[in-house]
């Protein structure tokens, strides 16, 4: 962090020419991997990360199964090209501190008591990283786990906020997270405004959080439409492919 | 059996909670009885020995020399580890970090970190080749609940009761610090975990209380009236309307155990 000389922020515009309250653009595409119970490919700017789900299924060994519920097991793995620097395979200190916040964020929302003594695990891979990437991923994990009809009670959308040259920003890219003075991942559930994850990295004052607090919630709510929308398009085209393929065995049987 | 034991505790708990009391008679926002004993460990550059309730934790500091960073190479290191040794609880087994231990060092090391308590620049001894490495390890030793501020208390303390160990490897003193041989710490961070119990903020949670605990939340606060660290841990949800209390709680209790402990 913190470094001197580097010009954030001008002329009111960020480096890459976004306001302070501008999310990077976003790509959602539902249900990408065949083998995975659920799955989603999500891009957030630069950022490509895919998530997949299997389960509930058998966990083993028997001694970490719990009795009443399933348990959430979530990996969050970055790809050793997806950085600048190669990053060596297998899990860092910062990977496994993502993965159990990632896990805290998204077990309040899952219906584990359905599923007893089975895991229900999420796998997150960074291919591409350009900060931001384990807001991007709980994302992902969210619409992979209703793509796998896990019973939830709703999605969970996540958003980093954080300061740059002074100013409160959202969603900020490698560059302003590496230069910049603090940086605020956060999760939450929109509908009821409960807040599943929360980190602050840097230095902020009380006001500066709250405020940036408040940008984070509008863009969550933004953030949660598109990942309404993607889950019903896939849905909606599943659908349709059906009613053309009853169309389509009816004149079969005409002939 | 477990299981059957963990639900007990968690009715047990949330119903002296309904009716306003801590199992052990606290107030809602009291802190356990708190000790911080510095230079125990006589071999490290410094040490703190910290005790909240029947929590215990030993910090231990010390300082090499070695090569910077590449993209930072007037700067010092500061690296941050926990161990949960087996002693400490039933529940630590033998082994590599895991992902508790993981989250207890990383937030810990962010807090001091963000704090900017320790001037990096101030440990460069030869730009680009030889700086001052800072190995933080936090040994817990009994885990009664909230090992994260004790951890995080014994870590700044460690640091305020740190000498440069110059001789050990034959150098004059620094020029930034001509007369003085402790290491220079410029702010206090002071780390405050809350829990929330149904609704109801309880500071310090003891472990009966971390296991009733929808979410604790840990906001470090440093004395100009930042915040450098934040973290939410455990499987909850926190109210979005709550955040500001609960910063103001860690506000006042950080300050409280600033003054009374980091002197």
């Amino acid at each position: 962090m913190k470094k001197k000389g580097v010009q954030l922020i001008k002329d009111g515009r960020r480096i890459d020419g976004r306001a302070f309250d501008e999310l990077r653009p976003i790509r959602i595409e539902v249900g990408v991997l065949k083998r995975a119970d659920g799955s989603c490919y999500f891009e957030l700017g630069e950022n490509k990360v895919i998530a997949a789900v299997y389960g509930p299924r058998e966990l083993h060994p028997r001694h970490i199964q719990d009795a009443k519920r399933a348990i959430i097991q979530y990996r969050y793995n970055m790809a050793p090209f997806s950085v600048d620097e190669r990053k060596r395979p297998g899990p860092d200190r910062r990977s496994i501190e993502i993965s159990k916040v990632s896990r805290e964020a998204l077990e309040p929302v899952i219906m584990t008591e359905f599923y007893p003594r089975t895991t229900i695990d999420v796998f997150v891979e960074v291919l591409q990283s350009d900060a931001g990437t384990r807001t991007a991923g709980i994302n992902a994990a969210s619409v992979a786990l209703a793509d796998a009809g896990i019973p939830m009670r709703d999605l969970v959308t996540s958003v980093a906020v954080g300061k740059v040259d002074g100013e409160i920003v959202l969603d900020l890219n490698a560059y302003e997270d590496n230069y910049g003075e603090a940086d605020m991942p956060i999760a939450m559930i929109v509908r009821k405004n409960k807040i599943t994850m929360m980190q602050m990295d840097g230095k902020m004052t009380k006001d500066e959080i709250k405020k940036a607090l408040k940008l984070a919630k509008k863009a969550c709510e933004k953030i949660y439409q598109l990942q309404r929308e993607a889950l019903i398009a896939k849905y909606s085209e599943e659908i349709e492919g059906e009613e053309q393929s009853d169309e389509q065995s009816a004149q079969w049987l005409k002939v | 059996m477990t299981e059957v034991v963990d639900e007990l505790r968690r009715d047990y708990v949330c119903n002296l909670i309904r009716s306003g009391k801590r199992m052990d008679g606290r107030d809602f926002l009291e802190y356990r009885e708190i000790s911080v004993e510095r230079g125990f460990a006589k071999k490290a550059e410094g040490s703190a020995r910290v005790k909240i309730g029947g929590t215990q934790v030993l910090v231990g500091v010390k300082m090499e020399v070695g090569e910077p960073f590449p993209d930072t190479p007037d700067e010092g290191i500061i690296i941050t580890n926990a161990e949960l040794v087996p002693l400490a609880s039933p529940e630590f087994e033998p082994g590599p970090p895991d992902e508790n231990s993981v989250e207890l060092a990383r937030v810990v090391d962010r807090g001091i970190r963000g704090s900017n308590a320790i001037d990096l620049r101030s440990l460069c001894i030869e730009e680009g080749s030889k700086v001052w490495i800072i190995f933080v390890d936090i040994h817990v030793l009994d885990d009664d609940g909230n090992l994260l501020d004790a951890s995080a208390l014994g870590a700044i303390a460690a640091l305020l009761d740190t000498k440069i160990p110059y001789e050990r490897h034959g150098f004059a003193p620094c020029e930034v610090n001509p007369k003085t041989e402790r290491l220079s710490v410029k702010m206090r961070p002071v780390a405050v975990t809350m829990a929330d119990v149904e609704g109801n903020i309880l500071v310090d949670p003891n472990l009966f209380e971390e296991s009733a605990a929808n979410a604790k939340i840990t906001i470090t606060t440093n004395e100009d009236g930042s915040i450098s660290c934040i973290q939410k841990s455990g499987v909850g949800m926190l109210e979005w309307e709550k955040v500001d209390e609960l910063i103001e709680i860690a506000e006042e209790k950080g300050k409280e155990i600033r003054n009374a402990f980091l002197k």
